[in-house]
């Protein structure tokens, strides 16, 4: 394996006039090529912050940003073509990450027609074939090219926005909370997908979200982030069975599990 | 008698050729908790507007819905209202914009008191004060001269549930109140719920697509699917011994716990592939 993303003491503090509030504190993250690794905490945890200095959405206020060997953080954006190629991003809510106004396929293409990432990538490459692809690989027929956005159910548009975040081949696909806003019958169909491509594309993953138990499914290790700060990580097995913070206990607690009545007993795990 | 009383409810909206209620029937007696399951487009929340008299003008409805034996549908709007937010309370989904952002949250709760009692403004205070502090929120004086903006979104739906029960009903519909929380976050307005539904004895009308969710609070369950209810039953045997096709696929989906990290998690298709195999 090798290393595709390192941090080294990540720092990013917002001013709001006078006032001024560490989002990130001080973070230090490593990832190999392959990983697959979940970063979880509540709102205000500094979770998303941490995977938009990543994208590259966002300059730290200290620390450095290294992607595959190059400096990314102080980098100007008109050179950032090879991170933004590499690195694609999976938001929470499919009703606003995609235009309306725009068709499915050209949705689907539009990372291939960025200049910056077309520099990148194979010159070649055909706009068709490529939509016919990624739309073969989130299991949509190719005919819903032609239709727009709000024709589609919540879990077919986390399909349309998962086919653009593949269209230009990235080896990094960044989710943030990607099923948190669907119906848990629909869940379960996109975390299988998640899965499934990320073993056959042989993607690196980094899964944002709240809720543990979905983070685990599709990580191999966790990082669990309170107020700004990284406060345990380790792999997914360790922090789920033995967490070494009152916090990530508490995270675990707080996890809904079916009662199957008002005093029942919590149902045992099947570990 | 029953508290509430839903028979062959049906809703129809204008241009729409599909119902979206399809003969919903249920009862809910004093104190008693049901709560209804179903994804989005399956008519739980249309079901709940229905019962609070809500639905756009362009709603047809059909069927009957009786509360304490008195007929609600065809009521006037004016009598209705006077149900609303007396008897019945409500909680949404999305507190902040269940709220006036205009208003600090203290009014709002003692507007919603003073437009059903006899109270004069200034005696609201300090049931309001109380009311804030019997919903978990710590120093409900600050709180009661907040902006909505200034809190969180826990604490808005803290504020939200104690305007909901500020005039002690009978009856609280919930409408997904914890979806856009924290898990947390949720995991203490659920025991908030619990404690404070159990305290003042009402009925509640829990609508979410979380099952787990679903069984912290309700001892019965409705699952809805297309407008229709597919199954009914006690919490306890519908989650461990369901036996529509969809349940069984909900409540095993719901169950991230039984699958190993990566495996392939069961859906909701492989219990209906399973049903037309057998």
């Amino acid at each position: 394996m090798s290393e595709i993303y390192r941090t080294v003491g990540l720092s990013r503090t917002y001013r709001n006039g006078s006032r001024s509030v560490a989002a990130l504190v001080d973070a230090s993250v490593t990832l190999q090529a392959g990983q697959r690794l979940g970063i979880v905490g509540e709102s205000g945890s500094g979770k998303s912050t941490l995977i938009r200095l990543l994208a590259g959405l966002d300059r730290p206020t200290v620390g450095e940003v290294w992607f595959a060997g190059t400096q990314i953080d102080q980098l100007p954006e008109r050179k950032l073509g090879f991170l933004r190629a590499s690195v694609q991003m999976v938001f929470q809510d499919p009703r606003s990450s995609l235009n309306p106004r725009m068709k499915v396929g050209d949705i689907i293409t539009e990372p291939l027609r960025s200049r910056l990432v077309r520099r990148q990538l194979d010159g070649r490459i055909d706009h068709r074939s490529r939509l016919a692809e990624v739309m073969a690989d989130v299991d949509l027929p190719l005919d819903y090219a032609d239709r727009y956005p709000h024709e589609f159910s919540g879990g077919q548009r986390q399909r349309i926005a998962i086919a653009r975040a593949l269209a230009p081949k990235p080896d990094v696909l960044i989710a943030d909370e990607p099923v948190s806003a669907l119906d848990v019958s629909v869940r379960a169909h996109v975390m299988n997908l998640l899965n499934d491509l990320v073993a056959s594309h042989g993607l690196t993953l980094v899964v944002v979200g709240h809720d543990l138990m979905v983070v685990r499914h599709l990580c191999d290790s966790l990082l669990v982030m309170q107020s700004g700060r990284i406060v345990e990580s380790g792999s997914a097995d360790q922090v789920f069975h033995q967490p070494q913070t009152a916090y990530t206990r508490s995270l675990l607690a707080a996890i809904p599990r079916i009662r199957t009545g008002p005093d029942a007993p919590e149902p045992q795990s099947s570990e | 008698m029953s508290l509430l009383e839903v028979e062959g409810l049906c809703v129809d909206f204008g241009r729409r050729r599909v119902p979206a209620v399809r003969g919903v029937s249920f009862s809910l007696s004093e104190g008693e908790r049901l709560g209804i399951i179903g994804e989005s487009g399956s008519g739980k929340t249309v079901t709940a507007l229905a019962v609070m008299g809500l639905l756009p003008e362009t709603a047809r409805v059909r069927g009957s819905i009786r509360w304490r034996g008195g007929e609600l549908l065809g009521r006037a709007e004016k009598e209705l209202a006077t149900l609303r937010g007396n008897a019945v309370g409500m909680v949404f989904q999305e507190p902040m914009t269940a709220l006036d952002p205009t208003m600090k949250v203290g009014r709002q709760v003692a507007e919603v008191m003073l437009l059903h009692r006899e109270t004069a403004g200034a005696a609201a205070r300090p049931q309001v004060i109380a009311m804030l502090g019997d919903v978990g929120l710590t120093d409900p004086e600050r709180i009661a001269d907040a902006y909505p903006h200034q809190l969180s979104g826990g604490q808005r739906q803290r504020v939200i549930i104690a305007m909901a029960l500020v005039n002690g009903p009978d009856l609280v519909i919930c409408d997904e109140p914890t979806t856009a929380l924290d898990v947390t976050v949720q995991a203490t307005v659920l025991e908030l719920l619990d404690r404070v539904l159990t305290a003042e004895r009402a009925a509640c009308l829990f609508i979410s697509h979380d099952l787990a969710v679903v069984s912290q609070v309700c001892s019965q369950v409705l699952v809805m699917l297309d407008g229709e209810v597919v199954e009914a039953g006690p919490t306890s045997k519908l989650f461990t011994s369901p036996t529509h096709p969809y349940t069984r696929g909900l409540v095993a989906t719901a169950r991230l716990d039984l699958v190993n990290p990566g495996e392939r998690l069961p859906t909701v298709e492989d219990y209906y592939a399973l049903g037309a195999g057998q």
